[in-house]
């Protein structure tokens, strides 16, 4: 056996997993990144728009806050997010952008002065002020009260994971490309590594570590249209759900972006929606006004997304070979504008659609986008059920998103939990009580028992394959556990994917090499896939509410008083066809913000008894300490500054909010 | 109103596809062409085409795609003797008969997929392709420092590259010297030279690139621009730097 021992492992090489990779390495632990594809071909490079840090440097972002970019997160979430990690992340958010820009980072920049934007139709001058000019810009974007999205142009995540990347590479780290792990190694209550198969030469390797840290992104190929890239299958979830024991949190909630472009589901961000553009129906109107007049096409992702299906079925939507579909009316922006600020979504539209979206609209409609769910930690990013496992990203659930993420929120989590759980892994490795010897016995049963479920795939003699199995799991998904859902078509859903988990055992490979084998790879990668696909399935069919993006067509209201609790999902039983589920209830009596109505979306929900209450004590907590500060006012509601890494727990200073220069 | 509503062509074209096949872990394999045959599809992509191909036909093919939304850079290859993203390449804009192989220069792993990463891995190593800044500590609590708007312009415009390996694969220097850091190198060293950031000096960029296996290398063919995906201004920027660097070396 093979075997390769480091203090911290990290699966992924994305912005999440380098970025915390770079923090452990800082405090001296020995770091090695295993990756599917080159680091910077990870799919954060997709990421267009920008990430939300309040730093209010544009004349639509003055008066912007951590208590603003707060309230709209939690708000976005539908009350799901954990508010002391939302109250984490978005300290640490305006740090994270300027550690970036300190890093080399291209930020778009404040021009001084007056320019012009489309607002809600109108072209109108803007003045930004003479002493931002050269700090980093913001743009609007869905579900924000406040201009707050950081960007480079629209290829922000392309800049960001190469500039972390290049420190990455500065500092040594070692990234092993190619290379997939396929099982953890833990004795149920603690994880020691990963068994990592290379994906050239076949090999199994036993990779140990005193810390292993996922952050392997989303899981957007369970379904048949989304934005996300080939290898988004969400490997990392299903390696920590076949522990048996790590949980799984709040997988049902699923986002749809609005504008993946139509059919093929390439994104274009929600920039050319937050710069102005419109979405249009088979008339050419203008529809979203009339479902959403408080935010319009700015609403957030699943509001949006709902009322574009919503206006299809009313039979507005464009008929096409392909299917139907809306408009994105960017023309109105005007060209210069879609040259500098839009030039990717400009590439997309000009090599897969033939055609200029200065002159035409684009087809769109909404694609699968983000995996809000994840491998369930706690606020430092370990597993409360298998130490030493941490998880960071898409592919955690600490929960900053709760049932909706904000647009410019996951690139920001990446980076910010990045840099949070980078810190906790770095003192877990610190910690003696830590230093648990290699277990090399336990490693050879579990180098033994892949290699076993290998070879069984390939001496195998089933007959089906694995391709066609994925491609029906897709179209399940799509059909019925997408943006509306109901209890027959979820039942129905279920059933079909019990059944290809059955067939899944009796795939049968042609080409029988052990080394680089596409088919052996889809082969144990579908199995896994339909375990999640089962987990979203049955977790949307048992949460019988509507919130944030789970939208229960039979249970349209959103019930605080039988479901304000997050969703754990685990599989005990490796042969059972059916996950177990329990449930962690959010306790409303220490929330900051108490539930209510988002500001968009349905008005009528249903309230927790807490609520009232907890209401009362926190408007008499505002009255009482009216004048006394903001930060004196958030930490008597909620304190958390003790759970953050003490390296980031100073204020963040904006143009006007110094800080007194004596730090 | 866009290209997906006008006239399809009623007749789907035949395409036929022949793919260099070479496996080098397999000691008995040689390097073939194997012809593959299908339909053609509306917006049908190589992506969409190969990955047919690989479902239905022959799982054994083997290549590189992520992103398939031509941002990533992982599926450069040859096409019609010519490097481009495959994923971005729509089949009506190509003949009935497709020839695809993998990257030059590039270490092959098998058919058309090559090991672009580790290169390019390499060539930052060698490049120090970091922002090197001053010593001190940027309190990253404090307002960031100013950039003028036009200038982060500027940057941005050189960061847009996406190591996919086309300049690369064009370029006549690298046909003979595997030690030439290429059009993707000078990208990068115009990127962190334009930068206020970064301290290094033209002295310190001549230490890196001032030799054959850098800007004096260069032969002035240019395919490098001709083929780059993202369109980078790289004619402009090898003379530039190749000015500067002769300058230096006075």
């Amino acid at each position: 056996m093979k075997t390769f021992m480091t203090d911290v492992l990290v699966i992924g090489g994305g912005l999440a997993g380098l970025r915390m990779a770079i923090a452990a390495r800082q405090r001296g632990h020995e770091t090695v990144v295993l990756s599917l594809v080159p680091a910077k071909r990870s799919h954060s490079v997709a990421a267009q728009g920008g990430m939300q840090a309040s730093l209010a440097n544009v004349t639509k972002g003055i008066g912007d806050s951590e208590d603003v970019h707060f309230e709209d997160t939690v708000r976005g979430s539908d009350w799901g997010a954990d508010q002391v990690v939302a109250r984490m992340f978005v300290n640490t958010a305006p740090k994270a952008v300027r550690e970036l820009a300190a890093w080399g980072m291209p930020w778009s920049r404040v021009r001084g002065g007056d320019h012009e934007v489309v607002i809600n139709e109108q072209r109108v001058t803007l003045t930004e002020r003479a002493e931002a000019h050269g700090l980093i810009a913001q743009r609007d974007f869905g579900g924000t009260k406040k201009w707050r999205t950081c960007y480079a142009a629209d290829g922000t995540g392309h800049a960001m994971l190469y500039t972390t990347t290049n420190q990455a590479i500065r500092h040594g780290i070692e990234v092993h490309e190619r290379a997939e792990a396929v099982a953890l190694i833990h004795d149920g209550e603690r994880c020691y590594g990963a068994v990592v198969r290379n994906l050239v030469t076949g090999e199994l390797i036993a990779y140990l570590a005193k810390a292993t840290a996922i952050a392997t992104g989303g899981a957007g190929r369970l379904y048949h249209v989304t934005t996300n890239a080939v290898i988004c299958d969400g490997s990392g979830h299903a390696i920590a759900l076949e522990t048996g024991v790590a949980r799984l949190g709040n997988m049902e909630p699923v986002q749809f972006h609005p504008t993946g472009i139509f059919p093929a589901g390439i994104l274009v961000t929600e920039g050319c929606r937050g710069d102005g553009g419109l979405l249009r129906d088979v008339n050419g109107d203008r529809f979203m006004p009339n479902y959403e007049p408080e935010k319009k096409e700015l609403a957030s992702r699943d509001v949006v997304s709902r009322r574009m299906e919503e206006h299809i079925r009313s039979g507005k939507g464009v008929h096409s070979r392909f299917g139907t579909h809306l408009w994105l009316d960017i023309t109105l922006l005007g060209r210069r504008h879609i040259e500098h600020n839009l030039r990717e979504v400009k590439e997309i539209c000009q090599y897969f659609l033939g055609i200029d979206p200065a002159e035409k609209w684009i087809p769109v409609r909404p694609a699968q986008h983000y995996t809000m769910g994840g491998i369930r930690t706690d606020h430092t990013g370990q597993s409360p059920w298998l130490k030493g496992l941490f998880a960071a990203g898409e592919a955690a659930c600490w929960d900053l998103h709760g049932f909706n993420r904000l647009g410019g929120n996951s690139v920001a989590e990446t980076v910010v939990a990045g840099m949070i759980v980078g810190e906790f892994i770095a003192d877990f490795c610190d910690k003696p009580e830590n230093d648990a010897p290699f277990p090399l016995t336990l490693a050879r049963e579990f180098v033994q028992r892949e290699e076993a479920k290998l070879a069984a795939i390939l001496d195998g003699n089933g007959h089906e394959n694995p391709f066609q199995l994925c491609t029906e799991m897709q179209h399940i998904m799509t059909r019925h556990v997408g943006i509306f859902r109901n209890g027959d078509e979820l039942l129905d859903g279920i059933a079909h994917l019990q059944r290809l988990l059955e067939r899944s055992a009796k795939i049968g490979v042609s080409g029988k090499s052990r080394a680089a084998n596409p088919e052996l790879v889809a082969t144990y990668r579908v199995r896994r896939m339909l375990k999640l696909a089962l987990i979203i399935a049955q977790g949307a069919y048992l949460r019988t509410e509507s919130r944030g993006a789970h939208f229960r067509e039979d249970y349209p209201r959103r019930n605080d008083r039988e479901w304000l609790k997050r969703t754990l999902a685990f599989w005990p039983d490796e042969a059972a066809s059916m996950p177990s589920f329990e449930y962690e209830p959010l306790d409303v009596m220490k929330m900051e913000l108490p539930p209510g109505w988002r500001g968009y979306g349905a008005k009528d929900y249903i309230d927790h008894p807490d609520t009232p209450c907890r209401q009362q004590e926190v408007d008499a907590t505002r009255s009482r300490m009216e004048g006394q500060g903001r930060f004196a006012v958030q930490e008597a509601l909620m304190p958390y500054t003790d759970k953050l890494p003490a390296s980031l727990t100073g204020r963040n200073e904006r143009l006007d909010e110094p800080l007194e220069t004596s730090r | 109103m866009s290209v997906i509503d006008q006239a399809a062509p009623q007749q789907y074209r035949h395409l036929r596809l022949n793919v260099l096949r070479y496996d080098p872990r397999h000691p008995a394999a040689k390097p073939h062409m194997q012809e593959y045959q299908i339909e053609e599809a509306d917006s049908m992509t190589l992506f969409i085409a190969l990955t047919e191909i690989r479902e239905h036909q022959d799982s054994t093919l083997q290549f590189d795609f992520v992103c398939r939304a031509g941002i990533c850079g992982s599926c450069a290859m040859m096409v019609n003797g010519r490097p481009r993203l495959a994923c971005r390449t729509l089949t009506r804009d190509l003949p009935d008969e497709i020839t695809l192989a993998p990257l030059p220069f590039f270490e092959l792993i098998a058919d058309l997929s090559v090991r672009t990463g580790k290169w390019m891995r390499g060539m930052s190593e060698r490049l120090q392709t970091w922002l090197h800044a001053q010593e001190r500590e940027v309190d990253i609590c404090r307002i960031e420092e100013r950039m003028d708007p036009d200038l982060a312009e500027q940057i941005y415009e050189l960061d847009r590259c996406i190591e996919c390996g086309c300049c690369i694969a064009a370029c006549g220097t690298a046909q003979m010297r595997q030690d030439f850091v290429g059009a993707v190198g000078f990208a990068k060293i115009a990127r962190f030279r334009l930068d206020p950031r970064d301290t290094r000096t033209d002295d310190d960029y001549y230490e890196l690139i001032g030799d054959d296996t850098g800007v004096f290398g260069c032969m002035s063919l240019l395919a490098c621009h001709d083929v780059c995906p993202k369109s980078l201004p790289l004619q402009t920027q090898i003379a530039f730097l190749r000015r500067k660097m002769a300058a230096q070396g006075l």
